[in-house]
């Protein structure tokens, strides 16, 4: 069910932990539902510096999370808070049916690490 | 280990070298339809009737009493649906429990949006129905009470014996899914007390799309398969006759090795569970501790997702199974955890193994081994910490 890119995140997955001192965090998910997922971020010159994950959940959740932090590395704030969800699934080689809102949780970590950069750093904004 | 280690035998078994054998003359030269007159048509009309004497004998019932199926889903079906329109003048009213497999559930919902009035039993902590709930929940309009033999997801034997004494002195018709205990453990439809019983071959080493229904002599029923006059005008369709020569080697199988393959698996899963909760922390035990199939062992490992932990198994070579909604293909949990009263959050963690003829001690221990660090390492990765809705 799931493609070979996924299993291989699930693996190995890419910068799982948290950052020191991050400069920006983005929890999303809840016990119940079962999916929860804390991003944090390292901002330089507007761009994502380093970017971490911590996620409990499915198959799917962890290869969303690790996918979700090797794509936005190195990305200006700008494009990082673009990513979609189609983006991260479709770096997977794709997600089953059931499972694209996993890829949804993992694009709304990143969008709200980012709001929370902002909102702490407002007078670094362009 | 290279091996593959096969834990989910409550979902299906391998199918037996001498079942196959027996099998084998029916899906080649003795083709004949055992509807039709010749002799060819007459020698597999015979062997299907060989096959429900056997089946009928290691049930304690009249091979009359049998009614072959395409599997247990169809049983169910039957059990319900045939009963309940064929008790209409009667009443509309069903008993049940929140923990019935699906098979018996769906058919359920669906009678409830036709009018029909459900009741579903409350079930303690280890998923046990109380007979005495049973004879509380009895109308003038109740025309079947359906209560599982065991539990397919968390292994508990229900007390059919004693709610069949209620049945039986409310003259309520009683059905029990044995789906999980036919072929494993006693079920003589006599001592169970139950009107009919639903069975699956595949779950005891038979063969895949056949399994039969028990309709206690007597029992009012209409079919749910309408077609041809087949089984007494009970369900229609051409008998799938390799399936019913195998399933009947299966149970003729199960019936000299059951009693002592249920005391070698209770000792595996005796030995797995208590090695699990020793070797792992935050581990919840989900059914009962004794009242339970021989074969089953169902957790709870909190902080770690069951879908994560059934491919990390299978990583290792470990087939598993897990109720976390991820595996159902839903966004919910494990009907049955959640109604045992098991919170959303750790339900999401279940993991499942049960076990069989191929099942060793050697292949326990490597679960043993192999679980405890998997756990480590998803807990590791999980957010949900002390600074969990804190941030920094």
């Amino acid at each position: 069910m799931y493609t070979e890119k996924v299993m291989e995140h699930f693996r190995n997955p890419r910068n799982v932990g948290e950052v020191e001192n991050p400069d920006g965090v983005g929890e999303v998910g809840n016990p119940t539902c079962g999916d929860m997922m804390r991003i944090t971020i390292k901002v330089k010159d507007d761009k994502i510096d380093d970017i971490k994950f911590k996620t409990l959940g499915c198959g799917a959740a962890i290869a969303t999370s690790s996918m979700v932090t090797e794509l936005a590395q190195g990305m200006s704030l700008e494009d990082a808070e673009k990513i979609s969800r189609q983006d991260i699934a479709d770096a997977l080689d794709g997600l089953p049916p059931q499972k694209m809102h996993c890829s949804v949780l993992a694009a709304d970590g990143l969008r709200e690490a980012i709001t929370d950069y902002r909102s702490k750093h407002p007078a670094e904004e362009g | 280990m290279e091996k593959s280690i096969y834990m989910d035998y409550a979902a299906t078994t391998p199918m037996r070298r001498e079942v196959l054998d027996a099998m084998m003359p029916y899906l080649t030269d003795e083709f004949g339809n055992p509807s039709s007159l010749y002799t060819l048509g007459r020698r597999t009309r015979g062997v299907i009737e060989e096959a429900r004497e056997r089946i009928a004998a290691f049930l304690g019932a009249d091979p009359r009493e049998i009614v072959f199926t395409s599997g247990g889903t169809e049983a169910d079906n039957f059990a319900v649906k045939g009963t309940v329109y064929a008790n209409e003048k009667k009443g509309n009213h069903i008993i049940t429990t929140p923990i019935e497999h699906h098979a018996i559930l769906a058919p359920c919902h669906y009678l409830e949006k036709r009018g029909f009035d459900v009741t579903y039993l409350p079930v303690d902590e280890y998923g046990l129905v109380d007979a005495a709930d049973v004879a509380k929940a009895i109308t003038e309009e109740t025309v079947l009470v359906s209560v599982m033999h065991a539990n397919n997801e968390i292994g508990t034997i229900e007390p059919i014996e004693e709610i069949s004494k209620v049945t039986r002195d409310k003259k309520v018709l009683f059905h029990t899914d044995a789906v999980q205990t036919f072929g494993h453990i006693p079920t003589k439809v006599d001592v169970l007390g139950v009107d009919l019983l639903s069975m699956s071959a595949h779950k005891l080493y038979g063969p895949k799309g056949v399994g039969a229904l028990y309709v206690r002599k007597g029992t009012k029923m209409v079919p749910v398969m309408h077609g041809g006059s087949q089984e007494h005008n009970r369900r229609g369709g051409t008998h799938n006759v390799a399936g019913i020569v195998g399933f009947a080697k299966a149970v003729e199988l199960a019936e000299k090795e059951m009693d002592a393959e249920a005391k070698r698996l209770i000792e595996l899963r005796d030995y797995l569970i208590a090695g699990i909760v020793e070797r792992v922390e935050d581990v919840r035990v989900n059914g009962h501790p004794s009242k339970r199939l021989p074969n089953n062992a169902s957790v709870c490992l909190n902080g770690a997702e069951g879908e994560a932990i059934l491919l990390s198994l299978d990583m290792e070579n470990i087939s598993s199974s897990s109720g976390s909604a991820c595996t159902s293909g839903t966004l919910d949990p494990s009907h049955v955890l959640l109604a045992i009263g098991v919170p959303a959050e750790v339900a999401h963690s279940s993991l499942r193994l049960t076990f069989g003829s191929t099942t060793t001690k050697a292949e326990i221990d490597y679960v043993l081994e192999v679980l405890p660090p998997i756990i480590t390492r998803l807990r590791a990765m999980s957010p949900l910490d002390a600074s969990w809705g804190k941030k920094c």
